[in-house]
């Protein structure tokens, strides 16, 4: 009958994809997405216990009963039946029941934040093998790598070494994004002044593809980058060629890189500050911004003093431009007197004490008194008032 | 819903061939309360955001800075007394006394601007002083929130002054009772907004 | 794109200038020709055939149910069209983007397509259409002559027309949104979309959010206080169970879409700082609260369909709807777990591992209630006598595809599985799989089997069969490959590809989408050749299927007034027991019978909302001003009409009925 075209239909692109497509979230190469990818094979499998049931009756009682088949029993008032209820509630819960198990223990095995304890199944992590640290920042179109350890930084090229743990530390400079390698691991979102982490390895050389899988904005299709899994040899002359080249990621450097760009070719800086991913994780890579984790750090001290509303300077650059709002004005940001250069100290200030409730670098609003300045690497903001500023304060500005 | 007319065999009867139209209005009530539980779930997000914003004050004052509580006390006296008086309306009202719920009405219209003018005042001495809600993200979420529950007092002030004319041209038939009910209910509810408003964001802020 | 020179808005006309008119854009400008010939065209027959004052007396104006019923309808297909066309548009653009090829749509075009598709398929198809057969099936199933509050469905209506008004001016003025179709801010912002684009989507959402909350607060109302004598909760038909719970979820949850998205315009347009980056915004407290309206949102547009099906299995069985208290609390479970799940949208942000398996274990709680559902229908067809009409044919359709669309949902829900499949084509493939699958088959499942019911005549089988199969192929061939790109790691919302192995399957996908345009058009076609041979396909009896609830017992189309007597119920199949135990039709005793009238405030304050948010839209602040008077006032004024009923006479009655007995005689003498 009809019932047995459609399923035909439906088959033709299952068996075409045996013809050799590059499935690469069911065939990775790394550890974890292979994990990920036997979960999702072993539910569909879970799950079928129970469609294939469902849809062989379906057909088989649609067909049984037609009205035409005059033989088939017809009990117009038979309508309930304790013992089929009791089969019908009981059979999806058991399965579940086993899915939630698995789903559990799986969510927390495959947790992106823990870090690995296993370089695959046979491997356990060796006890002196620090994870490569890579800090990615999603801009606006395309994807910067920072590699803290080697002092070099790529945009929309990434590599790492075989079989040594990876640990990337997520955000993005304006809207969110979502990190996504998949013969690597499975995605997670860079988002704004949040960070978030994905620890996984690559089990094997390849050259493959990542990109981002949350859309965002005109240049979302153009963001993608090449991920190469090297073995040691290889990753090291990548990391040599990387500090060849004649760029450098300074702050001003990532100023320019950060505005809106499509399609960008990869690039490569030969050095890096070292604190640029945490003014940018804090939204301070501008000079004069306030950092958010000082400002957090003020807001857990339940705020300042009224004088501190004027504490604010019109934002005149935002990645793309911004102009404000057309009911609430110009669009501000928080003024921060400790300046970019300050941050280092700060860092290794906060990395001594705990990370809130310490006395965090000293900061007060425009117009207020300014602070002792007896840190030889901090650099005031004169402010003339709390108003307007000058022009050449801003030197991202264009 | 009219019962059936009931046989005098046990034929089962299959229409009712005596009914009485449902009365004008029979589901208003239940249908308003409904209304009221969904704005209250607008609330209740607004409520949510700022409890989640209540700490991000972007390195400006917080509440302690902002809010004077002598101000705010006052305020919620006047909501309060409205809503006292609009149940002496509610109460002449069943009464039939229609100069003495008018009074009441008006008085509860009185109290009802009192409150929206002590509101109006002290945001406009926040934004005087800088407080705008665009400078931190508690400032917007206490502004919207507090002025939303404003707009919800004013909305209700001029369904006020409507039904007070209505009820002048027509007296208290039952469709303005029912009118009248609807508001009853309407403000009450924004008392008992108002008094989550009050502990949430001023008491709490204040004294945490 | 950066750095675009700001003009002052002028006073006159806001930031409107006529470089807001796409008339560069080709594909825009043949659309608007088209529309507008189309347009010209139809208003031009009207005004001929002087259909003006009928339309607006008897429909525009009109409080009843049915006919703001069908009107929904109307609206639903009309902007299906708009949607599909989005969609193939889409499907065309990614089959053409290969191998260093652009396609034919620019970015900026692109992300407004699939944005509007997004957006017009949930609140401007679905959602009326949805509405539409529940606003006119529920008062006839429960043995009322309408809602309880007549004119504010009437209002309701003209809200969600005004916000479908708006959507489609984007196309001709302005832009549209460019965002997906939940706006995630900070893309959303003012700061990434200064333009007008995210302001259409909150304006035309917030106008129709507030007639689908009246709506859904009406029909609550109308189930819990307007059923007939003798329907206890639990004798009621199972589509009305499954409306209340949908207005329930209706009531409970687009509030809160409605704080939400005035949250982002405060954003937008007062400079507050909820969803921003800087100045303590948290954009992830978006993503919540959506979600927390966008996952009830899918069983609001299901339940119905559950609803749908549960009836046609049950009429075409020939059957007792089986384990019917076990079908009503599997409703109410999911209707309560809905309000649970709604962080399995996200679980790539970063929560810990415990939130994440909560939230996937939770939705997979949810297939448990599902799960008793398929089998209920299932059993209902076992020792049933099936007849293979339109209605049952998409309802065994919906059974095959709705489980492989539930599996692949439970699969999502499964956090690690879901952190290689978000955002992916997967996805799209799978929500689509229960979109189309259950909502969409369900709808034309309901079509078919209320179409006598609401005109007197049955639609016409063949076209329909064309139909029915054109989207049951189509659907597979279009979504299927969509599932393998998934599983190839394809990601969603993606403008140009560079690996040509994904081509075919997208070829094979843009032909699918074709399948499904002509379904869509073989639709249309069984609705044309059915008017033109109504008086072949007519039904008298008022029960052309021997169905078995209240709907049934009326004629066809039911008289304004539904039944001249109201109903009283023994039984939970009221009708299937009123025709075994010989109920007989009342002939005598007519009285007068209390009815609403008709009122065009309606879409008078819809009119002028529309008009206040386009103001809104382009800053046209003296316009938005007088609109919001004249909307006040309007609402004010139309509070001191007392006079909001009439009586239509018994006489009126006893010769409609007398009609429809003169009718019955001749089909049982014929």
């Amino acid at each position: 009958m009809s019932l047995r075209r459609l399923h035909l239909i439906a088959l033709l692109p299952l068996a075409a994809a045996l013809s050799g497509c590059n499935f690469v979230v069911l065939a990775p190469t790394g550890d974890v997405a292979a994990q990920q990818r036997d979960l999702l094979v072993i539910s569909t499998l879970l799950m079928l216990l129970i469609i294939i049931p469902v849809m062989a009756l379906t057909a088989f009682f649609a067909w049984k009963y037609r009205a035409s088949n005059t033989t088939a029993r017809y009990e117009p008032e038979w309508s309930h039946s304790t013992q089929m209820e009791l089969v019908i509630w009981s059979a999806p819960l058991l399965i579940i029941i086993c899915l939630g198990a698995l789903t559990w223990m799986g969510t927390h095995l495959l947790d992106p934040w823990r870090p690995l304890d296993r370089i695959s199944a046979d491997q356990p992590v060796p006890a002196d093998v620090k994870p490569l640290d890579v800090q990615v920042v999603a801009l606006d179109w395309k994807w910067l790598f920072i590699y803290p350890e080697q002092g070099i930084a790529t945009v929309n090229d990434l590599a790492a070494p075989v079989d040594r743990p990876i640990r990337f530390h997520i955000t993005a400079s304006s809207v969110m994004n979502a990190f996504y390698v998949p013969t690597l691991a499975g995605m997670i979102y860079a988002m704004p002044a949040m960070r978030t982490e994905l620890n996984a390895v690559a089990n094997s050389p390849v050259d493959s593809r990542g990109f981002s899988s949350n859309y965002s904005g005109a240049g979302f299709s153009g963001m993608s980058f090449r991920f190469r899994a090297l073995d040691d040899a290889a990753f090291a002359a990548w990391v040599d060629e990387a500090r060849t080249s004649e760029s450098q990621l300074t702050r001003a450097n990532y100023l320019e890189l950060e505005r809106p760009s499509q399609n960008v070719p990869v690039q490569r800086f030969a050095a890096i500050d070292p604190t640029l991913f945490d003014a940018i994780l804090n939204l301070c890579v501008e000079p004069g911004k306030m950092c958010m984790s000082d400002m957090m750090a003020i807001d857990a001290k339940g705020g300042q003093d009224m004088a501190s509303v004027t504490n604010t300077l019109p934002l005149t650059y935002d990645k793309h431009s911004r102009r404000g709002t057309v009911l609430g004005g110009q669009a501000n940001y928080v003024v921060g007197i400790c300046t970019p250069e300050d941050l280092s100290t700060a860092l290794t200030l906060s990395a001594a004490k705990p990370a809130r409730g310490g006395d965090l670098a000293p900061v007060q609003g425009a117009g207020l008194p300014l602070p002792a300045l007896n840190a030889p690497s901090f650099t005031p903001i004169r402010l003339p008032s709390s108003a307007a500023l000058p022009g050449p304060r801003r030197p991202s500005n264009s | 819903m009219s019962s059936a007319a009931t046989p005098a065999s046990d034929a089962p009867v299959f229409f009712d061939l005596n009914e009485h139209p449902h009365p004008e209005g029979h589901s208003t009530s239940l249908g308003f309360w409904i209304y009221l539980m969904s704005d209250c779930l607008i609330f209740a997000v607004l409520f949510a955001t700022f409890a989640v914003l209540s700490g991000s004050f972007a390195a400006g004052p917080g509440p302690r800075e902002l809010f004077e509580l002598p101000l705010v006390a006052l305020n919620t006296s006047m909501l309060l007394l409205s809503s006292i008086t609009y149940g002496f309306a509610m109460l002449t009202m069943e009464k039939d006394r229609v100069a003495a719920t008018q009074a009441w009405l008006a008085i509860t219209a009185l109290f009802g601007i009192a409150f929206l003018s002590i509101e109006l005042y002290e945001f406009h001495h926040l934004i005087a002083e800088g407080a705008t809600p665009q400078r931190s993200a508690f400032l917007s979420a206490f502004f919207v929130l507090v002025g939303t529950h404003g707009l919800h007092v004013t909305f209700g002030t001029i369904w006020l002054f409507t039904l007070m004319v209505q009820v002048k041209q027509r007296g208290l038939v039952p469709g303005n009772k029912r009118r009248l009910m609807c508001l009853s209910m309407f403000w009450h509810f924004l008392d008992v907004v108002w008094i989550g408003v009050f502990t949430f964001v001023y008491l709490m802020g204040v004294l945490r | 794109m950066t750095e675009q020179p700001t003009i002052a808005p002028s006073f006159l006309f806001g930031r409107f200038t006529l470089e807001a008119i796409p008339y560069h854009e080709p594909i825009l400008v043949a659309t608007f020709i088209a529309v507008a010939i189309g347009g010209i065209a139809v208003l031009g027959a009207i005004s001929y055939f002087r259909l003006w004052g009928y339309l607006w007396k008897e429909w525009f104006t009109s409080v009843d149910h049915k006919r703001i019923g069908i009107m929904y309808m109307v609206l639903g297909i009309i902007m299906l069209l708009r949607g599909f066309a989005d969609a193939i548009m889409m499907r065309l653009q990614q089959a053409l983007a290969f191998g260093g090829s652009e396609g034919y749509l620019p970015a900026h075009h692109y992300d407004q397509v699939f944005t509007a598709h997004g957006v017009i398929m949930i609140f401007f198809v679905a959602m009326p259409l949805v509405t539409g057969l529940m606003n006119y099936v529920v008062p006839l199933q429960i043995g009322a002559r309408d809602v309880s509050f007549p004119f504010l469905n009437n209002f309701s209506f003209w809200m969600t027309v005004s916000g479908a008004i708006l959507v489609m001016t984007s196309l001709f003025i302005g832009e549209f949104a460019q965002t997906g179709w939940l706006a995630y801010p900070p893309l959303s912002g003012i700061a990434y979309s200064p333009n007008v684009g995210v302001d259409y989507y909150i304006w035309a959402l917030q106008i129709a959010g507030v007639g689908t909350t009246l709506s859904g607060i009406n029909l609550i109302c109308t189930i819990v206080k307007m059923r007939c004598p003798g329907m206890t909760m639990m004798k009621m038909p199972v589509f009305t169970w499954t409306s209340l719970c949908t207005n329930v979820l209706i009531v409970a949850t687009f509030p809160i879409l409605t704080a939400t998205l005035a949250l982002l315009t405060a954003d937008r347009y007062l400079g507050t700082n909820f969803f921003t980056n800087d100045l303590g915004g948290n954009p992830m407290m978006y993503v919540n609260l959506i979600w927390i309206w966008g996952h009830p949102e899918v069983y609001i547009l299901i339940l119905p369909a559950f609803g749908i099906f549960s009836e046609v299995t049950s009429a075409f069985s020939g059957k007792r709807l089986f384990g019917y208290t076990s079908m009503v609390y599997a409703t109410v479970v999911i209707t309560i777990l809905s309000y649970l799940v709604w962080l399995h949208h996200f679980f790539t942000m970063g929560s810990g591992a415990s939130v994440n398996s909560f939230f996937g274990i939770t939705t997979m709680i949810i297939s448990i209630p599902t799960g008793a559902k398929m089998f209920n229908w299932l059993f209902t067809m076992y020792r049933g006598r099936i007849r293979f009409e339109l209605p049952m044919m998409y309802t065994i359709a919906f059974m095959l595809t709705f489980v492989i669309g539930g599996m692949t949902g439970v699969l999502l829900a499964v956090p690690p599985a879901d952190f290689v499949l978000h955002n992916s084509l997967f996805l799209i493939a799978h929500f689509h799989n229960v979109i189309i699958g259950g909502v969409v088959f369900g709808l034309f499942a309901g079509i078919a089997f209320w179409w006598p019911k609401a005109f007197g005549f049955r639609l016409d089988p063949f076209w329909g069969k064309m139909s029915f199969w054109f989207w049951v192929v189509g659907f597979y061939v279009a979504f299927m490959p969509l599932y393998v790109l998934g599983l190839m790691g394809v990601t969603r919302r993606l403008r140009v590809f560079d690996d040509p192995s994904l081509h075919i399957w997208f070829i094979i996908a843009a032909f699918g989408a074709f399948l499904i345009a002509l379904g869509i058009a073989s639709f249309l076609i069984q609705i044309a050749v059915s008017i033109k041979n109504r008086d072949k396909l007519r039904d008298t009896t008022g029960d052309p299927w021997d169905a078995r609830t209240l709907e049934w017992a009326t004629s066809s189309p039911p008289p304004d007034y539904n039944f001249a007597f109201t109903p009283v119920v023994h039984d939970l199949d009221a009708w299937w027991d009123m025709k075994h135990r010989g109920a007989a039709r009342p002939l005598t005793g007519f009285r007068p019978i209390h009815m609403p009238r008709n009122s065009g405030t309606g879409p008078i304050l819809a009119a002028i909302s529309f008009v206040l948010g386009f103001a809104l839209i382009w800053y046209i602040w003296w316009l938005a001003a007088l609109a919001f008077v004249a909307l006040l006032g309007t609402a004010i004024a139309h509070t001191f009409n007392y006079n909001r009923d009439f009586d239509i006479p018994a006489d009126v009655i006893a010769r409609t009925e007398e009609a429809r007995t003169k009718l019955l005689a001749a089909q049982v003498n014929a």
